[in-house]
């Protein structure tokens, strides 16, 4: 089932459409596909030194979280318990938008992130991935004789 | 639908003064949704919120007449330099307003801010409660 990540935002939900268009049209896609629209949200950035990645993950136990980094592909794979009581006739579930059950995420990044400088941490929810890039690949002055 | 199930279905956009709807980078009106769950039982309500990334000084919650107000601001240590590459959240801020019912009992809201996720309890007011009614036999 497509559940959005956030409720009525609608520039996601055109970029959504958009893209399934996309998809729809061409004739060769991706084989990763899109995966817009899953949980975790994530947001990627990067500085000449590293490579950031961010994933809105709340309410989950750090333990749990699986990170790895295979051949230049991280995965973040976990499980979230749906916090919904039992349906019994004593209580009534007026709202279910948060997502709850095994996710799965996957990135694949540039060639020049070093796979053993990789640290990871969780805070008030979020994910942070803080990935290294190699020596070689970084930015530098070269000095004119 | 009943009025049990107003504070599900009526929200509302909050009034933002003029001042700051003008100032370009403070614009309080753009906020993303945060995803909620909402559990009625006969003693209260149960919300939770999805609210990633907002630490417990980040956030305000607020009862104004019949109106809940949840607001986040989302913040975390990110490198100066960085250049974002892709982006989910491309607004660092969470706002959701609620409609209580009147059965609900606004001065006892209790709240927790779990790793990102926010768990509300608001309770129906003693009078509102269900209560056994014992039949006398004459």
């Amino acid at each position: 089932m497509y559940r959005s990540l956030f409720p009525r935002d609608v520039f996601a939900e055109l970029d959504r459409l958009q893209r399934e268009m996309q998809e729809a049209f061409d004739l060769s896609p991706n084989i990763r596909g899109f995966g817009r629209g899953t949980f975790p949200a994530l947001n990627v950035g990067g500085t000449p030194q590293a490579v950031e990645i961010y994933a809105f993950a709340p309410g989950l136990d750090p333990a749990e979280i699986d990170v790895s980094l295979d051949r230049g592909v991280l995965t973040i794979a976990g499980e979230r318990q749906p916090d919904l009581p039992p349906g019994d006739d004593k209580t009534t579930v007026h709202v279910n938008e948060r997502f709850g059950g095994r996710f799965r995420r996957v990135v694949s990044l540039s060639d020049d992130v070093d796979p053993n400088a990789v640290s990871a941490d969780y805070r008030d929810g979020v994910l942070h991935i803080h990935i290294k890039r190699r020596e070689l690949a970084q930015p530098r002055q070269i000095a004119v004789q | 639908m009943n009025d049990r199930t107003a504070v599900t279905r009526n929200e509302k956009t909050l009034r933002t003064d003029a001042a700051a709807r003008s100032d370009p980078d403070r614009r309080p009106d753009v906020a993303l949704m945060p995803p909620v769950d909402v559990i009625e039982d006969s003693t209260g309500i149960t919300l939770r919120a999805d609210l990633p990334g907002v630490p417990r000084e980040k956030l305000n919650l607020q009862v104004e007449a019949d109106t809940l107000t949840i607001e986040g601001e989302v913040s975390f240590v990110m490198p100066g330099s960085m250049e974002a590459n892709y982006a989910e959240v491309a607004v660092p801020r969470f706002r959701r307003a609620f409609t209580l019912s009147k059965e609900l009992d606004a001065g006892k809201v209790s709240a927790e801010l779990r790793q990102g996720v926010l768990t509300l309890r608001i309770p129906k007011s003693e009078q509102a409660q269900p209560r056994r009614i014992e039949v006398k036999a004459s």
